[in-house]
């Protein structure tokens, strides 16, 4: 589907490899054809208007649409050069791996402490209490939220303000530690302050996970990723380096979009 | 007959007003009714409003203070000496003159003095008839009047009937809380009645029951003992087996409902159990006393046990079977309406579907879970058709379920049904019995209550 003339969809030493992903709600088609890789320790920020098919995809890189009814997804995804679409992988093995954050902070209504435990315990990751104390406790300090929040830890999450809910659901995300995690518009309900410090966060998490964000805010996808995929309509438009999207794009649609003429 | 007619005109009245109003309110501008300040229909409602309520309220008191008055004044009418009767006797002649004026049977031959006021209660009851009717009619009217007297163009008519409507809605709430309040105050002074007779303590702790009192003093065997312990056993036990029942059934469909049931599925099921809780409880009464009572004790025997065919165990699985479509109907919404973004994070993390609902979805929805399984318990708690055909009536205190056993309400009902005098410890005993019952379930629903107000607050 992708011209490799004025794409970049493949890039050498990938982390997530998707080919040929097409995938319709009830027979009713929305994405078609989607190859694009994913790099190691880097950003790559999805960008299209509503409705184009972006969190539809970054859903099938754990296989989340599998919850959704009707759903169908063909192609082949590979983690790690492992096809995850295979009926004979685990989604939940899977999604250990690749973890989520969503657009809406969706803490459990647990206390701060039970919130991040909840990952570790349910996959047997750590031996007794002061494993687990120690493994809260980095999961809020790399999310940045350990300082703010170390004197209540039992109290519950849903009592944070919106910006510390996104920061302790990427901790949780992180606490089972995976390879690769996935962002869907995790800023859009937060306020711009609150949205910077999780833009810092997601610069610092590249070290170690590989990321996919999905955001409506070009300024977002600039600042923070190395990749920027641009999806229109169910398809990839054009896939590159961050800076060659923003600043020469090669498709007029990307253009189109990025300089605010539709979308 | 009369008081069709009385609402008759009002109504007609009401009709005339609304017209009126409207056409008065539309020839104030001119027809042009965009100069109104409210619509026209507004009008024409302030002014039917006012034609009807002041003569239905004013028709309400004239009903219910009509009797007192002629009655009062037939009785100023007799001889001192009839005057001077004990009041039951006076109520008594009192229905004779009633009968007689109305043309009844009447006890005896009426003697001139009754013949006398008789007539004289005819005589008053007509003129009655007749003001009642003029002065609600002139009411109406009058009130009609003055009300079309008022429409402008620009009359607030709009907040004028608006606020007419929201008075009437509220005292529509208020006729409510008045009935339960009367009928807390009815239980209260009946089985203040009681505990004149009993003693409070020897009622809420005594271990005997056996309420058939003497009715002549020279009775064998009527001692008349109200210790009500063994009868809140036995409705603690039967509850206990039936919430034993329907808890854990209840709540396994509801999650299946929820969590597993295809859509396709869900419709189905869904609506078979509501048809449970739409059968009348005297078809399980009979399901229990004829079907599973006879069972139980079977099955008792095969064991060895000693059970008698109507059994705590028989009326407690049935009634749970009953209150089965209350857990789990409560417990599929409250469970529904934990958001999807929480099992969508907890199978991000790479839970499964059980983990996630023992996990996240069954703690977040608890709370309203635990509404479900108390307003459950006061349905069970004041069950009576179930429980009087297969529990029986013996007040044993026991904790085996294959005894017959009996309940708060069984108590009630068979210590009420046929003739009783109103005035014996027997009789009030059922009041008392219905005052705690009252007490439990009204605590037991407040706690229900407050629990899924608390649980509200959570997700809103």
């Amino acid at each position: 589907m992708l011209d490799s003339e004025t794409n970049s969809a493949t890039i050498a030493d990938p982390k997530v490899v998707c080919r040929d992903v097409s995938v319709s709600y009830s027979g009713k088609q929305a994405l078609f054809d989607i190859d694009l890789d994913i790099g190691s320790h880097q950003v790559t920020s999805l960008i299209g208007p509503s409705g184009c098919g972006k969190s539809t995809f970054l859903r099938c890189m754990n296989r989340m649409n599998d919850v959704i009814d009707g759903c169908v997804v063909t192609g082949s995804i590979s983690v790690d050069g492992v096809e995850i679409l295979d009926d004979e992988i685990d989604a939940v093995q899977l999604r250990r791996r690749v973890g989520m954050v969503f657009q809406k902070p969706n803490p459990f209504p647990k206390s701060i402490y039970d919130n991040i435990a909840y990952g570790p315990r349910i996959h047997g990751l750590v031996r007794g209490k002061d494993e687990l104390d120690e493994v809260v406790q980095t999961s809020l300090e790399r999310a940045g939220l350990w300082e703010e929040v170390k004197d209540r830890l039992l109290q519950p999450g849903t009592g944070l303000s919106g910006g510390q809910q996104q920061r302790l659901c990427i901790a949780r995300a992180i606490a089972v530690r995976p390879d690769v995690i996935l962002m869907d518009e995790p800023c859009s309900a937060l306020d711009p302050i609150a949205t910077a410090r999780v833009e810092e966060l997601i610069d610092e998490l590249k070290r170690s996970y590989s990321i996919v964000i999905v955001t409506h805010s070009m300024q977002q996808a600039a600042r923070v990723s190395q990749r920027t995929a641009f999806f229109h309509l169910g398809i990839v438009v054009e896939v590159g380096e961050t800076e060659q999207i923003f600043t020469n794009p090669r498709d007029e649609r990307t253009q189109g979009y990025i300089t605010g003429r539709y979308g | 007959m009369q008081i069709w007619l009385i609402l008759g005109v009002i109504l007609l009245l009401a009709a005339y007003g609304y017209q009126r109003g409207k056409g008065g309110a539309l020839a104030a501008v001119s027809g042009d009714a965009s100069q109104l300040h409210s619509l026209p229909s507004y009008h024409g409602a302030y002014v039917a409003l006012w034609a009807a309520i002041p003569a239905l309220i004013a028709c309400v008191i004239w009903l219910s203070a009509e009797h007192q008055i002629i009655e009062a004044l037939v009785v100023s009418g007799l001889s001192a000496e009839s005057q001077a009767l004990e009041p039951q006797r006076l109520a008594l002649l009192m229905s004779d003159i009633r009968n007689l004026s109305s043309g009844d049977i009447v006890r005896a031959d009426p003697s001139l003095e009754v013949q006398a006021a008789a007539a004289r209660y005819t005589e008053l009851a007509s003129i009655s008839l007749y003001a009642k009717f003029a002065v609600i009619a002139a009411l109406s009217a009058i009130c009609l009047f003055f009300a079309k007297k008022r429409i402008a163009g620009q009359f607030r008519a709009r907040n004028r009937v608006e606020r007419i409507v929201r008075y009437i809605m509220i005292a529509a709430s208020v006729i409510a809380i008045l009935t339960t309040i009367g009928l807390v105050l009815s239980l209260l002074f009946e089985a203040w009645r009681f505990f004149l007779r009993v003693p409070f303590h020897d009622f809420l702790f005594g271990t005997h029951w056996s309420p058939q009192t003497a009715i002549r003093a020279d009775q064998v065997g009527a001692s008349g003992s109200f210790g009500a312990i063994p009868i809140f056993a036995g409705t603690l036990l039967i509850t206990l087996i039936a919430m034993l029942i329907a808890v854990p059934l209840g709540l396994f469909s509801a999650i299946y409902m929820s969590e597993y049931a295809s859509p396709r599925a869900r419709g189905a099921i869904k609506p078979l159990l509501e048809v449970l809780a739409g059968v009348p409880t005297v078809v399980y009464g009979l399901f229990a006393a004829l079907t599973v009572g006879p069972y139980v004790r079977g099955f008792g025997e095969s064991f060895g046990i000693d059970a008698s065919s109507e059994s705590a165990l028989a009326a407690g699985l049935v009634m749970g079977v009953m209150i089965i479509p209350f857990v789990s109907s409560l417990s599929d919404d409250v469970i529904n309406a934990v958001p999807q973004t929480l099992r969508d994070g907890s199978y991000a993390l790479g839970a499964t579907q059980s983990e996630t609902i023992r996990q996240v979805v069954l703690p977040a929805a608890l709370p309203g879970i635990v509404g479900a399984v108390l307003l459950a318990v006061s349905r069970a708690i004041g069950e009576t058709m179930i429980v009087v055909m297969a529990a029986g009536l013996a007040a044993n205190l026991t904790a085996n379920p294959f005894e017959a056993v009996t309940t708060v309400t069984v108590q009630i009902v068979t210590l009420l049904v046929g003739d009783q005098e109103f005035d014996s410890s027997k009789t009030l005993a059922a009041f008392a019995l219905g005052l705690v019952l009252f007490f439990v379930t009204l605590a037991l629903n407040i706690i229900a209550l407050k629990v899924v107000r608390k649980y509200r607050e959570k997700y809103d």
